[in-house]
C-alpha cells in the first residue's frame, strides 16, 4: 500500500490550542519515510509549531520538490493544500503561489540535493526576490531516494556508505541565503526539538525571506563514522550561538531570563523573540558579521546553530511590486477587465 | 540609360530601407509607414534585423498596398540603401525598373550602380555636416532628411509627418520644430534638384477604414490584460520580450487601483524560463490567471513542468512567439516551427491544446479566450505567435470586447458547496467531460485540501502506483482532450469561386499571404478552397475538410511539414493526399511563393502520363 491514513480517533484529554484544534488537527498522514529519520522530527516540529501558534491549518500551503524530504509535506498539516512539484523547482512554484494570493502562509519544504544542486539557482533568487515564506532544507548530505549519492552539502572528505571520499568543496546554504539577502536565517539539527520549534515558529511569523537549514541525518546512508552529518558527528561538533523564545505578539511579554543575557527581538507583526545569547560575541543583527563567524567556525569544524541573522523592518515580494491588500486571485472580472470603453480609447490611439 | 522602362505605379509598391542598427533610423522608417497610412492607404511594414544592438545591417520595408494585401510581397521597388556594408546585395535586389535612393555625399564608382534602375542621389552627410555640428545630430537628422525627400519624390502629403511628428513629441515640444525643419531641408533638396514625383507615387485613398496599425506582442499582452490575468513570470528571450513589457506598460495605465494607487498584477522577470513556468504554475494552481511569454529555446526549457501542468491539471497560459530552430537557430527570424514541440510538449503521453492567431486582432482575442480555456479544460494553454506578428507593425480589425462578459474559471468548489457536504475527489469525473472539480487552496477549515502532485494518483488525489487507477486517470484526460475539440475556436473555411477538388490548409501568420495567392492562383484560372485552422486538438470538420477533397496542399513555414504531420497522426488521414508546401528560410512566406508552389504542382497534375496502348 502505497498510502496511509492515520486513525482519526484520539484522546479526549489532549491539549487544545486558542482555535480549539489539538495537536493532532496538524498531523498529516503516516510516514513512509526510514524508522528514525530526522525528516520525521521535522516534521514533528512543524506539526508543534504551527499548533502552538494556532496556524489554522487550511492557511498554510505546503510546497516541496522531489526527493526524501520533498515528501514530507504529506506527513503533517492534512487539511492544508500540498503541491509536491518538480526537481528543485519547488522556489518558483511557491513564488507564483504567493503571488496570487498573498493572505496564506507559504512553507516551503526542500532538501540538499532539491536546493543545493539541481535547485541551486530557483532557491537563490527566491530568497533575492523576499518571497514571504519558510523555506526549510532538510540537509543530510546524501540522495536518499536513489540510495546514498552524495550531494553539494556533503563535506569535502566525508565518507559514503560504501567507503567512496568526497572530494568536491560543500555549498554551505547558510551562507548563502545570507549572502543573497535572506532576512531570517537559522540553522538547526532535527534531533534538537527545543531549539527547532521556536526557530520554526519564529520564522513562520517573519515577513520576507526566511531560511532554515536544519541537518537532518539520514538514517539508511549517512549515519556512519566519517559522515559528517550523522546524529553523533552533529551532537559532537555542532556549537548554538543562541537559544529562542518565541513569544506571539497575541501575549503578554513574559520572560524569565536574567536581565542582559536576554536580548528582545520585535517582528513586523508584533511578536517577539527572546534570544538568550550562548555566544556573547555573536550579534544576529549584522549580515557581514554573521558571515564572517559562520566561516571561521566552518574552517574550525564547527557546525554553527541557532538564529544567525534576523532583519527588525523587513520587507517582501508584494511590497516591492506594490500588489494590492486583496489578493490577487480574488480579483473579480469587474476589477481586473477594463472594459469596452477603454478599448475603444486605446483602439483610437492606434490609427 | 535604364535598359528597363521605370516602373509606374500609384499605391502599390515596395520600398525598403537599409540601415545600420542602433543609427536612429527606426523611428524615421515607422514615420514613413504611419504617413502612408494616415494618407489611407494600407501598408505592411515588416522589421528585418539581426540579433544585434548595434553595428550589423537591419532593414525595414514597406509594403504599399491599396487594395489591402497585408503578407509580404518579395522584391523591392525602392531602396533606400544607406548602409554601406550591404550595398551590393541592395542595389542587386532591386526589381529591374526599380529605383534607388543613396547618399550622394562622396563619390561611388558607376559600377557599383545598374543600368535598369533609376538612381536618385541626395548628399545627405554633406546636407548634415553644413547643418549640424553635434556628431548624434548629424546622424538622427540625416534619417529625418531622407524620410523629406521621399515626401516629395513619392509626391506624399508632408503635413501628414508633420503631425504625426507632432504626436510623437508631444510633452518634449522643442524636439517639434528641429525636426519638421530637417523633414523640409530633405524634401526642399528633392524639389529643387530632383525630378519629383518618381514613376511610384501615393495618392489619397480611402482604404484603411476604421483598421488600426498594431504590434502582435502588444496586442496579445492587451488580450491577458483583457482576459485577466493577474500574474506574469517570464525571462527575456527574442522575439518574446516586448510582449511581457507591453504587458506591464498595459497593466499600469489599466490596472491600478484608483484610490491606493497599488497594483491589480505581479510581473516578475524570472531567472530563466524554468522559473517562470513555474511560477506561472504556482499562481494558477492557487487561482490566479497567470501567463508567461516565451519563444522555441523557452518552450524547450519548459517541458518537465508543462508535463506537470498536464498531469496535475493546472491551468497555464503560455505564449510562444515562434522565431527560427533549431537551438539557438535564427533567433530574429520568423518560423511555425514549434508546432509539435508545443502539441506534444514533456515526456510521457500528453497533448496540448494549442491556439493559432493571424493577425494581431486574433492575438487578442485567442490569448484572452486562453485563459478562459485554461479555467475550463485546467490544462495548458499555448498561443502561437511568431515574429512576423508579434513584432510587426500589422493593420487589422479594431480590438473589441463585449462587457457582458464573465470570466469562466471553470469547476472551482466554493466552500459553500463543500460545507453542505458535496463530494470533493480533485480528480472526479463528475460531468463526463474529463474535467474535474478544483479547489483553491485555504478555500475551507476541513474539507476540500488536497495534494498537488507530478506522481499518479488516484480519484481523491491520493498517491498510487496501482496500474488501473493510472490508466483510469489517463483516459479521463483523453476526454478531457475531446471535450477540448469543442471548446476551441474553429476552423475558417472560404470556398473557391468556382467548384474544385483542391483545398489548401494554413494557420498563423500565413494567413494574410495565402488570401492574396488564392487571388492570384484565381486569376489564373486555378481555383482552391481553404481552410485557416484556429487550434489544435482539430475539430472534425478538418478531417471532413481533407475527405472532401482530392489534394489539399497544407502551408507552413516549418522544414518539416509538422501541422501537416499533426494533421496526418490526429485524424489518421493518408498522407499521400496533404501535399507540403514549405517556406523557411527565416522571412516571412509570400503570396509569390505560395502561388508558385501551388500553381506548379496543379500544373503538373494536368499532364497526362503517356501510356502504352495496350491491344
Amino acid at each position: 500500500m502505497t498510502y496511509l491514513a492515520k486513525p482519526k480517533f484520539y484522546h479526549p484529554a489532549l491539549p487544545k490550542n486558542e482555535l480549539g484544534y489539538t495537536h493532532r488537527d496538524y498531523e498529516g498522514s503516516v510516514s513512509t519515510l526510514c524508522a528514525g529519520c530526522g525528516h520525521d522530527s521535522i516534521s514533528g516540529a512543524i506539526i508543534q509549531a504551527c499548533f502552538e501558534l494556532s496556524v489554522e491549518p487550511h492557511k498554510v500551503a505546503k510546497l516541496s520538490g522531489i526527493g526524501c524530504s520533498s515528501k514530507t509535506p504529506t506527513y503533517f498539516l492534512g487539511h492544508s493544500h500540498g503541491f509536491n512539484s518538480v526537481h528543485g523547482r519547488m522556489p518558483s512554484v511557491l513564488t507564483g503561489a504567493n503571488l496570487a494570493n498573498r493572505d496564506l502562509i507559504y512553507l516551503g519544504v526542500s532538501g540538499d540535493g532539491d536546493s543545493a544542486s539541481i535547485g541551486i539557482g530557483q532557491f537563490v533568487h527566491a530568497i533575492r526576490r523576499g518571497v514571504n515564506m519558510l523555506y526549510i532544507v532538510e540537509n543530510n548530505g546524501v540522495y536518499g531516494l536513489t540510495k546514498g549519492q552524495f550531494s553539494a552539502t556533503a563535506d569535502r572528505g566525508s565518507k559514503s556508505k560504501r567507503g567512496a571520499v568526497n572530494s568536491d568543496s560543500s555549498v554551505d546554504l547558510v551562507a548563502m541565503a545570507l549572502q543573497v539577502g535572506a532576512t531570517f536565517v537559522a540553522r538547526s539539527f532535527s534531533g534538537d526539538k527545543r531549539q527547532l520549534v521556536p526557530l520554526i515558529k519564529a520564522a513562520i511569523e517573519h515577513r520576507g525571506a526566511a531560511f532554515i537549514d536544519v541537518i537532518s541525518p539520514c538514517i539508511a546512508f549517512n549515519n556512519h563514522v566519517g559522515s559528517t552529518k550523522s546524529f553523533d558527528y552533529v551532537r559532537e561538533h555542532n556549537i548554538a550561538v543562541n537559544r529562542l523564545d518565541f513569544i506571539t505578539g497575541r501575549a503578554p511579554i513574559h520572560v524569565d531570563y536574567a536581565p542582559g543575557a536576554v536580548e528582545i527581538v520585535e517582528q513586523h507583526d508584533g511578536s517577539r523573540l527572546a534570544l538568550r545569547k550562548v555566544a556573547p560575541e555573536y550579534d544576529p543583527h549584522n549580515r557581514l558579521s554573521a558571515m564572517n563567524y559562520l566561516q571561521e567556525r566552518a574552517a574550525a569544524g564547527e557546525i554553527v546553530t541557532g538564529l544567525l541573522y534576523v532583519e527588525h523592518d523587513s520587507s517582501d515580494l508584494h511590497e516591492h511590486l506594490n500588489t494590492v491588500e486583496t489578493p490577487l486571485n480574488a480579483l473579480d472580472t469587474e476589477e481586473l477587465c477594463p472594459g469596452s470603453q477603454a478599448l475603444d480609447q486605446i483602439n483610437a490611439g492606434l490609427r | 540609360m535604364p535598359q528597363s522602362s521605370p516602373i509606374s505605379s500609384v499605391n502599390d509598391f515596395v520600398v525598403r530601407f537599409a540601415n545600420v542598427n542602433g543609427s536612429g533610423s527606426a523611428s524615421a522608417n515607422e514615420l514613413f509607414a504611419r504617413a502612408v497610412l494616415r494618407m489611407g492607404i494600407p501598408v505592411s511594414p515588416r522589421n528585418i534585423f539581426p540579433s544585434n544592438i548595434q553595428g550589423l545591417p537591419t532593414w525595414y520595408e514597406v509594403r504599399v498596398t491599396e487594395a489591402g494585401h497585408l503578407g509580404a510581397r518579395g522584391g523591392v521597388d525602392l531602396m533606400v540603401a544607406m548602409n554601406p556594408q550591404t550595398w551590393d546585395k541592395d542595389v542587386a535586389s532591386i526589381e529591374p525598373g526599380g529605383y534607388l535612393l543613396y547618399d550622394s555625399t562622396r563619390p561611388i564608382p558607376p559600377a557599383k550602380f545598374r543600368s535598369d534602375i533609376t538612381v536618385v542621389g541626395v548628399p545627405l552627410t554633406a546636407i548634415c555636416n553644413r547643418e549640424y555640428s553635434d556628431p548624434r545630430q548629424r546622424q538622427l537628422f540625416k534619417n529625418i532628411i531622407y524620410l523629406g525627400a521621399l515626401t516629395a519624390l513619392l509626391d506624399m502629403d508632408v503635413g501628414e509627418v508633420e503631425k504625426l511628428i507632432g504626436e510623437q513629441f508631444k510633452g518634449k515640444d522643442k524636439l517639434i520644430a528641429p525636426n519638421v525643419r530637417a523633414l523640409h531641408l530633405g524634401r526642399d533638396y528633392a524639389l529643387t534638384n530632383l525630378p519629383c514625383p518618381l514613376g511610384l507615387r501615393l495618392k489619397r485613398a480611402q482604404a484603411v477604414g476604421d483598421r488600426i496599425f498594431i504590434e502582435g506582442n502588444s496586442a496579445a499582452a492587451l488580450g491577458a490584460v483583457y482576459g485577466g490575468a493577474t500574474v506574469c513570470a517570464w525571462y527575456p528571450i527574442a522575439p518574446s520580450p516586448s510582449l511581457a513589457e507591453a504587458f506591464s506598460r498595459h497593466c499600469a495605465r489599466l490596472r491600478v487601483a484608483r484610490e491606493t494607487k497599488k497594483n491589480k498584477f505581479a510581473v516578475v522577470q524570472a531567472e530563466d524560463e524554468l522559473a517562470s513556468i513555474g511560477m506561472v504554475i504556482g499562481a494558477a494552481w492557487n487561482g490566479a490567471r497567470a501567463f508567461t511569454a516565451t519563444s522555441g529555446p523557452g518552450l524547450s526549457l519548459m517541458q518537465e513542468f508543462i508535463g506537470l501542468a498536464y498531469f496535475a491539471e493546472v491551468p497555464t497560459v503560455l505564449i510562444d512567439v515562434q522565431r527560427g530552430g533549431p537551438s539557438t537557430g535564427m533567433p530574429t527570424r520568423t518560423q511555425q516551427s514549434d508546432i509539435l514541440l508545443a502539441a506534444y510538449s514533456s515526456h510521457g503521453d500528453t497533448k496540448h491544446v494549442l491556439l493559432f492567431p493571424e493577425d494581431p486582432a486574433e492575438a487578442f482575442e485567442f490569448t484572452a479566450q486562453a485563459f478562459d480555456l485554461a479555467d475550463r479544460l485546467q490544462t495548458p494553454i499555448m498561443v502561437m505567435l511568431d515574429l512576423d506578428i508579434g513584432m510587426n507593425h500589422r493593420l487589422c480589425q479594431p480590438l473589441t470586447w463585449d462587457d457582458s462578459r464573465k470570466y469562466d474559471r471553470g469547476k472551482v468548489m466554493t466552500a459553500a458547496e463543500l460545507e453542505a457536504g458535496k463530494d470533493f475527489g480533485r480528480y472526479l469525473d463528475v460531468d463526463d467531460d474529463g474535467i474535474p472539480y478544483r479547489t483553491y487552496p485555504g478555500t475551507h477549515p476541513t474539507e476540500g485540501s488536497f495534494f498537488t502532485r507530478g506522481t499518479s494518483r488516484d480519484r481523491y488525489a491520493r498517491y498510487t502506483e496501482d496500474g488501473s487507477a493510472y490508466v483510469d486517470n489517463m483516459q479521463r484526460l483523453l476526454r478531457k482532450f475531446e471535450t477540448a475539440k469543442e471548446l476551441v475556436p474553429r476552423p475558417v473555411a472560404r470556398a473557391a469561386l468556382k467548384p474544385t477538388r483542391y483545398g489548401v490548409i494554413y494557420f498563423g501568420s500565413t494567413s494574410p499571404p495565402m488570401d492574396e495567392a488564392v487571388a492570384m492562383l484565381q486569376d489564373d484560372g486555378k481555383h482552391v478552397d481553404m481552410l485557416r485552422v484556429r487550434a489544435f486538438p482539430f475539430h472534425q470538420s478538418v478531417a471532413d475538410f481533407v475527405a472532401d477533397h482530392d489534394f489539399v496542399f497544407v502551408v507552413e513555414q516549418n522544414r518539416d511539414a509538422q501541422l501537416r504531420m499533426l494533421l496526418v497522426n490526429e485524424c489518421s488521414l493518408d498522407p499521400v493526399r496533404l501535399v507540403p508546401v514549405l517556406h523557411y528560410d527565416g522571412t516571412p512566406i509570400t503570396a509569390r511563393f505560395i502561388a508558385n508552389a501551388i500553381g506548379d504542382h496543379l500544373d503538373a497534375l494536368k499532364i497526362t502520363p503517356l501510356r502504352k496502348v495496350v491491344s
